[in-house]
Formats: C-alpha cells, structure tokens, sequence
C-alpha cells in the first residue's frame, strides 16, 4: 500500500502551491473579467468610482470649507508670521528694529506693519433732520497700512468687490469692510451694527479717538476674514498723522515668507533676539482661531463618518455583486474543484476580480479628483458665507482611503467566494 | 488499479434514508477499460463519484493506486483528482468564460507547469480528439459533440492514470457518441485506464469489462467486445 504523504498526493510544498494558487487565481479572474459583460463590468467600476469619491469628495468638500477660511486667514489678514503688541502696550515697542531685522531674513519675502486705532464710521449725517437724530454709524477698526507693503503680503487688493485699491499718496480716502456695510452683510443689530447706503465715493466721517475726519469711500473690501471686513483700511501717513503717532511703533507686523520657508524658524529668530518680551510672535497656524481648528476637526469627523457608510454601502455592494456571480457559477466552481483547481485558487479568482474593480474604480477616482474636481474647485471656489471652499485631498490621506477601499473590497470579494467554495463539490455540480 | 470493497453509500432525504450502493466489491485493472451499466436510479453515477472521489461513501473502502483513499483529507482528495484522475461529465462542465484550449489548460497550470507548457500539452490533448482547429473557440462556440471532446481532452491532457466518465454521450447524436467512443477506444489502446457508466448497452459493450448495476449491487459481470 503506497503511504499518503504531502509529497505524493498534495504538491511539493506549499510556497510553490500558494504560487501555483495565485497563478491560476490570476488565469482565471483576468479570462473572467475580460469576456464579462461590458455593461455589467462597467456598472461595477461605476459603482466603486462613485464610492471612492464619495470617501473622499464629501470629507475634503468639508474640510475644505474650513480649509478655505484657514487659508484666507493666512493669506489675507496674519501672512505667515504676525507680530502684534502683548496685552499690555498699545503698540510693538521697537518695531523698525523688528521690520528692518526681517527684511534682514534671506527667507522673508515682503513686511508690512499696520498701525490700528479704534473708533467709528459715521454715514448719512448729511441726511439727518434734527440735530438730535443718531446718525447711521457703526464701530470699526481703523487700519493704517503702506499700500504696496500690505498688498505684498496679504495680496488685500485682490479682495476688492467695487472700487480702487489705496495709493501710497491717497489722502482721505479709505477702504472699508464688506461686513460694515449693510448692502453686504445685511444685518443690523446693536451688537453687530453697519452703515446703510454707502458705497464707493459715499463721503463718511471717521470718528478717531475724538479726532473726526471726512474721508471718501475708495473702495470695499471683502475677504471672508472677520479681522479684514470689519476694519477700515486708510494710508499708515494719513493715520499716523490724524492720531499723532510719531514713533513709528505699530500695532501689527505681518510677514510673507518666500515659497518652501518654515514659519517657525522666523518666530524663533526673533524670539532668540528677545523681540517675544516686546511683542507676540505667531505663526499662521497659531494665530488661527480655535473655532476655525474645531470646526476643521468636527467637519473631519462628520466627513470621516459619511466616509464610513459609503465604504460599508460599497462593501456590501461588492459583496452582493461577488455573491451573486459566484452563486450563479456555483456549478462552475463545483467543477473546477471536481478536476482538480483547488479552493485558494478559486478564492483568489474572486478575490481578484473584487481587488481589479476596486483598483479601477480607485484610479478613475482618483483621475477625477485631482484631473478636474481639485482644479476646478481651487478655480471656482464653494461660494460660502465665511470661507471660499475648496477640496482637500491631500495625496497621502487620499492613498489611505485607496488603501482602505481596497481592503474593504477584497474583503467583500473573499466572503462570498468562501462561502460558495466551502460547500460539497458534487452538490455544487449537480445543483443540489 | 482499483480496488473497492464493501462500498456503501446512502443518502439521507429528510428523515427518510436512501440506500444507493449497498456493498460493492470491484475492481479495476491498470490499462482496463471497464464500463458500468445499469437502469436509471440503479447508482452507476454514485458509484462514479466515490470512485472519482467527488463523493464520500458512508462505509466501505476504495483503494486507488494503492492508496487507500478513506484516509485522504478534502485537500488530498483534491489534489488527487488533479494529479491521478480525470473525469468526463455528462453535461461536458465547461468554464464558460475559457476557451477550449484554456479549459484543458487550467488542470494543467494547477501541476505548476509553466503557461507555455500547459498551452503545448493542451494543444496535444485538443489534437488527439481532432479539435486542433477549434482551440480559441468558447464552449458558447462549439457544438456538443466538440465540447464533450473539449471535456475529454481537459480530463487527458494532464495524462492521469485513471480516466472517469459519465454518461459521455447522454447529449449526444449517434455519430457523435462514437467519435467520442472511438477516442475513449483510442486513449485505451495508448495504455489509459478507463471506467466509463453508461446506459447504453452497446456501448458498454465496447469495453473490456461490462459491470451491471442493479439495486445498489453489481448483479453481473461480463467481458466485452473488445476483450472478445
């Protein structure tokens, strides 16, 4: 009587049967593919391409709404690193030391220092019938700036939606804030109040520190940054003068750093340099407000979750599909389990197929993200009230989802396909 | 090469149980072409699962090659029908999405010969029952009789040493059925070891032993036309 061992019955070992099992896997999930039904194949892959984009559309759509605003932020309004004057002192003590140690940086690219001053907008006192009337007026920042300077770094004339940006030897004339004017942001409460009827050329008195002046309205602005839209810009000679500043101490430094530069190396120059006891040194990212990182986080979370179910809505979409193919093939499977084909390979045919329309899927999504909906929104930005919104998708995160689809997709491929193997070979032939 | 003894097999429908094979002796010789007839329902096609080790019997045993075959796990079995035996089924099982050459091919891979190699020993098993002009052809593609040789070369193409068929020529037109039996004849001649059930009488009767089943037992044994 010959002895059963692994060598005579089952093949030499099973690193080279595994290999074999992947080969005919292979051989037999390409041929399935390839003389499938077109329709059907392309529904599949339809399916998994929609799926994929919604793992990663929906939660970059989410994300890059605060992703927007993070951006604007910076770019408009703290540039890469802001300096403002501590809690204690009206201004940054030493700040031509600072700005000229700046432009010292082979990293710095453009610096702007602005000098603020609190005080009020008035408007339509030209209209009011008794001298007792309140006039129309609404509390606002007043920002003085060097035209070329602060458009270097925060590129602040591109936010303009009507009028001309300021000159350098502009006198009396300001830009305001969209979020000031009620044609803009149409709300009106003692809390939050704006200016009706003016627009560019409307004559407005600014009221500074008692020092009342009539200027002309230049031009609106309109960021979506709350620091931006709520101030009045006018030149920094025009209100260093009116508010008797002779010092050149500002109230607010921004940097514009040159593509590639690490914020965090500037603030620890001039913290190294002592200018942390004189003033308060931010990066971009530590400037921003903390409801912009919560809501970032939450929006992450809501994205992460709708991901979630539309990768378990896919899981269950391939289970079905592989399912239902192997179901109707049973008899075919009962049969290459008959001559000889065993279960791994058959596995691996199906699982295959699953990680081919899962892959196919993933790339023609991925085609889709960043050949047109990342330029496109990054073109034509989500018209949100606080933020232009882009789409995130951020090549590793956007790889970790391919990866994640993908397991989900083999895994659905691998169940049914066990399931339909483990059963009795010749019940499977004959359909019992 | 075979060797069965006792063999039972009974199938439980229910709570009702269903003895099919209720103790069969037989065995088959090396380079034998035995045929197994009997009535429909006698238990020819059960006997050819056990022996074809697509089934298990409930008792008895079946010793293959000088292997007892009770003994094997399914993964054993497994690769026993791949490596020593081929089997012919009635409705000729063909994968539909393979063509004809790629059918006989897949066995053939699964011995871990190279693609080139196992298209070369296809081609050959596609040759020896006249196909060689059909070997890209889908089984959708190729009439009963071209497909039920399809099915033969893929259960000879990896030379096993035990071919099995059942009821070979049940869908097929009189011409057909002995083209097929002339390559059963034919393999047979090169030293194939064959056991083919059929109802056919006169087919049957082509072999060198004739077994007739009845009731679950081997009720006569006859010599064949071609041991005549």
């Amino acid at each position: 009587m010959r002895k059963i061992t692994h060598q005579t019955v089952v093949r030499e070992n099973d690193f080279l049967r595994m290999l074999t099992s992947i080969r005919v896997g292979t051989f037999l999930a390409w041929r399935d593919i390839k003389r499938a039904n077109i329709w059907t194949t392309l529904l599949i892959i339809f399916v998994m391409t929609v799926t994929f984009l919604n793992l990663v559309v929906v939660s970059g759509i989410l994300v890059g709404l605060i992703e927007g605003a993070v951006v604007a932020q910076k770019e408009h309004y703290t540039g890469d690193v802001i300096i403002s004057h501590l809690r204690q002192k009206n201004y940054i003590e030493q700040s031509t030391d600072i700005v000229r140690y700046l432009h010292s940086l082979p990293s710095v690219q453009d610096v702007s220092a602005r000098y603020i001053q609190g005080g009020s907008i008035e408007a339509n006192y030209k209209t009011k019938v008794r001298a007792s009337d309140i006039t129309d007026n609404a509390p606002a920042l007043i920002a003085g700036i060097s035209p070329f300077d602060e458009n270097s770094v925060t590129g602040i004339s591109h936010t303009l939606i009507d009028g001309k940006y300021l000159d350098e030897g502009d006198y009396d004339k300001i830009l305001v804030g969209a979020s000031l004017l009620y044609k803009y942001t149409p709300v009106d409460t003692p809390s939050l109040r704006t200016l009706e009827n003016v627009e560019v050329g409307s004559k407005v008195r600014l009221n500074i520190g008692g020092f009342v002046r009539e200027v002309t309205v230049k031009g609106i602005l309109k960021s979506k940054v709350s620091e931006v839209d709520s101030r009045i810009f006018m030149t920094d000679t025009q209100l260093r003068g009116l508010i008797g500043r002779t010092d050149l101490n500002a109230d607010e430094i921004v940097v514009k750093l040159k593509p590639g530069a690490d914020p965090s190396y500037v603030k620890n120059q001039l913290t190294n340099l002592g200018y942390a006891n004189l003033a308060k040194i931010q990066t971009s990212e530590e400037a921003q407000p903390k409801f912009l990182k919560d809501m970032k986080d939450t929006f992450n979370l809501l994205g992460n979750v709708i991901g979630t179910i539309g990768l378990v809505v896919a899981s269950i979409t391939i289970f079905i599909i592989i399912f239902v193919n192997a179901i109707t093939r049973r008899k075919y499977i009962g049969i290459m389990k008959g001559i000889g084909i065993d279960s791994d390979a058959i596995e691996l045919s199906y699982i295959m197929q699953a990680f081919f329309y899962g892959i196919f899927g993933s790339a023609i999504g991925l085609g889709i993200i960043f050949g047109f909906l990342k330029p496109y929104f990054a073109a034509n930005p989500i018209n949100f009230p606080f933020s232009d919104g882009i789409l995130v998708a951020d090549p590793m995160g956007v790889m970790v989802r391919v990866g994640v689809l993908m397991l989900a997709t083999v895994i659905a491929g691998f169940i049914p396909a066990k399931i339909v193997v483990r059963q009795n070979t010749l019940d499977a032939i004959l359909g019992r | 090469m075979i060797i069965v003894k006792g063999l039972k097999k009974t199938y439980k429908i229910g709570s009702t149980e269903l003895p099919v094979l209720r103790g069969i002796d037989m065995h088959v010789e090396k380079g034998e072409f035995v045929s197994i007839t009997g009535r429909s329902g006698s238990g020819k096609s059960t006997l050819l699962y056990q022996l074809g080790l697509l089934d298990y019997p409930n008792s008895g045993s079946i010793i293959i090659d000088r292997m007892e075959t009770s003994e094997l796990t399914s993964s054993e079995r497994t690769s026993m029908r791949l490596i020593e035996l081929g089997y012919v089924f009635q409705d000729y099982a063909l994968l539909p999405s393979l063509t004809a050459v790629e059918n006989v091919m897949v066995p053939i891979l699964m011995l871990s010969l190279s693609k080139k190699e196992a298209h070369k020993k296809a081609k050959h098993a596609l040759s020896l029952v006249g196909l060689s002009e059909r070997l890209n052809s889908l089984p959708s593609q190729l009439s009963g009789g071209e497909q039920q040789r399809v099915s033969i070369a893929r259960a000879i193409g990896f030379e096993p040493k035990i071919l099995f068929a059942d009821e070979p020529t049940a869908n097929l037109d009189t011409e057909t059925s002995k083209m097929v039996l002339d390559i059963f004849l034919q393999l047979n001649a090169l030293g194939q070891t064959i056991v083919m059930v059929t109802h056919e009488k006169d087919y049957a009767m082509l072999a060198d032993r004739i077994l007739t089943l009845s009731d679950g037992v081997i009720s006569e044994t006859k010599i064949g036309k071609k041991k005549k």
